[in-house]
């Protein structure tokens, strides 16, 4: 078994006739959480709808756990135990919250055997459990749009941008969730808010004009003051 | 909340402004009854055209101009198999549902073979989906030219059977027990789709397909699948609604239009893709169609003109207070 769970090799994937990715790699070793940072219209998004084949690469090979996605319909790929919170949430908002959990499902009972964990996470949801998604708060849709991921057994989840509009101690609430998810799940972030990844992530992938032009751990990008001013802007 | 309100607001201003309209120009209770009872004959077959139209434009973004064509295969079907020869010896009250049921499915069957057909390999080109579904309509109007000729067929009394030939009186008036039972069954229809809607899992998914197809996918839904399925389900109660609408109307090669043009009203004016409008704007253009046809059986008044212009003017209407439909959002 490789030690990554996730490997990206080489993609290229067009938006219409725009060519977005232009042979992007990562790597995402197990249990760990690996960001993905970049300039915004770098490419971020695109590589996770690319992973999940939401948006399918032309070239090149997606393999989640040795198998190649490459070809296979979204819906097969997030079978295999790959989760999904998108930019903006995309919560269900004329469903309630335990709507919104349920259709997540894959197996009977997915929702019953990890509500607890789910409440221990975000406790909020416990009380707004009949609500509709429309009328939570930005942070309660994050923190919805990520307990969805959460019902069923998922070995990778893809989150993208979560603390996007959210105010700074929501923010802190969902990294401590996070924190806890990928005690037992490997995470692939997308994130523009530097300090926030840094704080979260074991590995780094940057990603620049649809390239990956660096990648490694953490703890020497936060070192690597030249490096972060140049493709993130970060002083 | 205050759009529920003023949703609310409306739609009861509507049928009252009807039910008082109706109760002022009938010279007595008893027209005044059967002209609602009318009313909710007709909105409980635009629904069974309008419903199918609705979930499936809700979920797949397909304005399905087919949609009359299966209401009129429903009729044509049902007609030819109560009054062939295959099931001649069996009670014409067995005979009825049956015929009913082997429209239905075939109208489901009909539905399959269209989506996964002709329809799946144009996802990405919805103009493509518009035109082929009006391309459909008009195969099926030629079909059925071909197998059953142009002439239109009416029910005739010689070949009845039990519910068709009853009647009751209100205030002195008569109504055929018929079409209570077609305004029953249509009711129930209303409640079973809301639970199916409300109560399933196939429910929750088409619900949230509606706001978000991709994003279901993303969940590890086959929505394809889930395509097929909903398709499939409008296509069959628009049959449905044609075969129930059969010993009443007959089966002629313009009742598909003349009720796709009026769902298509009642579609938007409940609000695209909302369940609930669709059921609403129903009964409130079946009424207002009982109502202006009774106001337009005068003689100095064109009747034929006014019932069929009156969904329109429903529409428009409801469009200058409310742009998005009664029940709609912003798409």
């Amino acid at each position: 078994m490789s030690d990554n769970i996730l490997e990206v090799r080489g993609i290229h994937t067009f938006i219409g006739q725009f060519h977005i990715l232009e042979g992007v790699n990562v790597s995402v070793p197990r249990s760990s959480i690996t960001v993905l940072l970049g300039r915004n219209g770098a490419g971020k998004t695109t590589t996770l709808r690319s992973v999940l084949g939401l948006t399918p690469p032309r070239q090149g090979e997606v393999l989640f756990d040795g198998q190649a996605v490459n070809g296979k319909r979204p819906y097969t790929i997030a079978q295999m135990g790959i989760g999904y919170v998108p930019e903006h949430r995309a919560i269900f908002r004329d469903l309630s919250v335990r709507e919104n959990l349920e259709i997540a499902e894959r197996q009977k009972g997915d929702l019953e055997r990890h509500i607890d964990f789910i409440f221990e996470l975000f406790p909020d949801l416990k009380r707004l459990i009949h609500l509709s998604g429309g009328n939570l708060s930005g942070g309660q849709q994050q923190m919805l749009s990520i307990a969805r991921a959460l019902v069923p057994e998922n070995r990778l989840l893809l989150i993208d941008e979560p603390s996007e509009g959210l105010a700074p101690v929501i923010i802190e609430q969902l990294m401590e969730a996070i924190r806890k998810l990928a005690a037992q799940t490997t995470v692939l972030l997308v994130e523009q808010n530097f300090i926030m990844a840094s704080r979260l992530a074991d590995q780094y992938t940057i990603i620049d004009d649809g390239q990956a032009v660096a990648s490694g751990k953490m703890r020497d990008l936060v070192q690597d003051e030249a490096l972060v001013q140049r493709y993130l802007g970060v002083a | 909340m205050q759009q529920q309100r003023s949703t609310l607001l409306m739609i009861t201003a509507l049928f009252l402004g009807l039910l008082v309209f109706s109760f002022l120009t009938t010279d007595d209770l008893g027209s005044f009854g059967i002209t609602i009872l009318s009313g909710l004959f007709q909105g409980m077959l635009l629904f069974l055209v309008a419903s199918g139209l609705s979930i499936i434009f809700g979920l797949m973004d397909i304005l399905n101009f087919a949609q009359g064509g299966f209401f009129m295969v429903g009729a044509y079907i049902t007609f030819a198999v109560f009054h062939g020869e295959t099931f001649a010896q069996l009670d014409p009250n067995l005979r009825f549902p049956l015929a009913i049921l082997i429209a239905t499915a075939a109208g489901g069957i009909l539905g399959i073979i269209l989506e996964r057909g002709l329809l799946r390999p144009l996802y990405a080109r919805p103009i493509f989906q518009l035109v082929l579904t009006f391309g459909v309509a008009i195969v099926i109007g030629e079909a059925i030219k071909a197998i059953w000729g142009t002439v239109a067929y009416s029910w005739s009394p010689l070949t009845s059977f039990g519910i068709h030939q009853a009647s009751f009186s209100l205030f002195d008036q008569q109504f055929g027990l018929y079409r209570l039972f077609v305004i029953g069954v249509g009711l129930l229809l209303i409640v079973l789709i809301a639970l199916l809607l409300q109560r399933t899992r196939i429910g929750i998914i088409i619900r949230a397909g509606v706001e978000d197809s991709e994003m279901v996918e993303a969940l590890g839904i086959n929505v394809r699948a889930v395509f097929t399925q909903v398709f499939m389900l409008g296509c069959a109660v628009a049959t449905f609604g044609g075969a129930i609408a059969a010993p009443f109307l007959g089966a002629s090669l313009g009742m598909g239009n003349a009720f796709l043009l009026a769902a298509i009203s009642v579609v938007v004016l409940g609000g695209l893709g909302s369940y609930a409008g669709t059921a609403v704007g129903s009964l409130l253009v079946g009424l207002a169609i009982a109502v202006v046809a009774k106001f337009a059986s005068r003689p100095e008044i064109n009747q034929t003109v006014w019932s069929s212009i009156t969904p329109m003017i429903l529409l428009v209407l409801v469009l200058l207070a409310r742009p998005s439909g009664l029940f709609g959002k912003e798409r």
